[in-house]
């Protein structure tokens, strides 16, 4: 039987990926950022997880305004990587798993949450940023990924209700199939960021840190946050947030945190990352 | 659960009371299809070719209003979101300009690269008296008041 064996939360800020691909990690800058990842890093070499459930979103980059799926899932054998406009980052071209995609694709939309299913779509550092973050940069990725695109863009989003239904959705589909896979499930974006308009800048560690502890021991009240808190509180950017709860609504109730790194600033953003584990 | 009880313009409502911020909501999506889609046609390196020679000329082939051409043309990032663009897609513009995102966020904000710069690496932008437009006006108020209150009991 296929089993969620870990949750894992990071951010995905652009300048991170290049500052990877451009050999920028040692700089005084970016070595904190690395540094705080490194324990992530160690324990992906002794999880050695089979499939990684990947939620983020894409940044009009797959998806312009002709298409705008709330909640969508990349059922391909793989995915090229996105050419944002300065070339695609020369990272490995990510594998999927079609089989166990379709299989929850099948299975959420039984269990009424209509996905819109993916056949062809390159991602960008929405999705690869995360990946070199916990895998550095190897020949070829040491997982296969399930993408699940969310739209956290074009107003209005998925409620934080909704988003954790997802993720028990999901949950409930990956333990019906059949095979025996090591699956972790990640949650991506945030922590606060505004990047538009004369607020851009906005950081707030003090309510990030807050999140974090609520999605850890109190998550409950967090599916009920409405989007104008994160609006106000973490930056019009900060809204990525919500992508969280599909991470920790697969989880269940009660989750324990091996590790926790916060670290102001990349770039225009606050960096946050958790690993959690569920209770068996 | 999102703010939403029902009525829709309510919930969009409080989004128009945080201070410098323009959501991307359906009314922007209308009115700025044409240019977020004319940004996304940057993604291809042909496109930002023919952009880069003669920039009016390929706005041109775009539906776009005079407004929307002349906010790309003078690179007002500010008034490309007030009508309409998506800041996702506008940064197909300033990639194809060789400009950062940290550069793009600063020209909103009508500070320096290097200032602004500065400002995240002092752990960004406080959200002390940002959060919204309503609570700062009647902070304002307060202050005036009390300032009021004690300059008469100074008399």
């Amino acid at each position: 039987m296929a089993r969620i064996t870990a949750g894992i939360t990071t951010s995905h800020i652009p300048a991170v990926g290049a500052a990877i691909d451009l050999g920028k990690t040692a700089e005084p800058y970016w070595q904190p950022i690395f540094q705080g990842y490194e324990w992530a890093r160690q324990f992906e070499r002794d999880e050695k997880p089979d499939v990684v459930i990947l939620v983020y979103n894409d940044h009009a980059s797959a998806f312009d305004m002709k298409f705008i799926p709330t909640f969508a899932i990349g059922c391909a054998d793989e995915f090229q990587i996105a050419d944002e406009g300065w070339g695609p980052r020369p990272v490995p071209t990510v594998v999927g798993h079609p089989d166990l995609a379709w299989h929850i694709a099948q299975s959420c939309i039984l269990d009424e949450f209509d996905l819109t299913i993916i056949n062809e779509m390159a991602v960008d550092h929405g999705l690869t940023v995360p990946l070199s973050l916990m895998f550095g940069q190897p020949e070829a990725w040491p997982v296969k990924v399930i993408p699940i695109a969310v739209n956290v863009v074009t107003y209005p989003p998925p409620s934080g209700n909704r988003c954790w239904q997802l993720g028990e959705a999901i949950a409930r589909a990956v333990r019906s199939y059949e095979a025996d896979l090591n699956v972790q499930i990640w949650g991506t974006g945030g922590m606060s960021h505004q990047l538009q308009g004369p607020r851009a800048g906005l950081i707030n560690k003090a309510w990030d840190q807050h999140f974090l502890d609520r999605l850890t021991t109190d998550p409950q009240v967090l599916r009920h946050m409405p989007h104008i808190e994160y609006l106000r509180e973490a930056g019009s950017e900060g809204i990525e947030l919500v992508m969280w709860l599909i991470m920790r609504g697969a989880l269940g109730d009660q989750v324990t945190e091996l590790n926790r790194f916060y670290h102001v600033p990349a770039s225009n953003t606050a960096v946050g990352h958790l690993v959690l584990r569920p209770a068996a | 659960m999102t703010g939403f009880n029902g009525d829709v313009n309510a919930y969009l409502a409080q989004f128009d009371d945080i201070p410098g911020t323009r959501v991307y909501t359906a009314r922007r999506a209308r009115q700025g299809y044409h240019l977020n889609q004319f940004a996304m046609s940057l993604m291809k390196a042909d496109n930002r070719a023919a952009f880069k020679a003669d920039e009016r000329t390929y706005l041109d082939g775009w539906k776009l209003t005079d407004a929307q051409k002349a906010a790309v043309l003078e690179r007002d990032y500010n008034a490309m979101l007030d009508e309409g663009g998506n800041i996702y897609f506008l940064a197909k513009i300033f990639s194809t300009d060789g400009k950062s995102f940290q550069h793009a966020a600063a020209s909103m904000t009508g500070m320096s690269q290097e200032d602004y710069a500065a400002m995240m690496l002092a752990g960004g932008r406080s959200p002390e008296g940002q959060r919204s437009i309503q609570a700062a006006l009647s902070m304002n108020a307060e202050e005036a008041l009390q300032a009021a209150l004690d300059a008469g009991e100074t008399k």
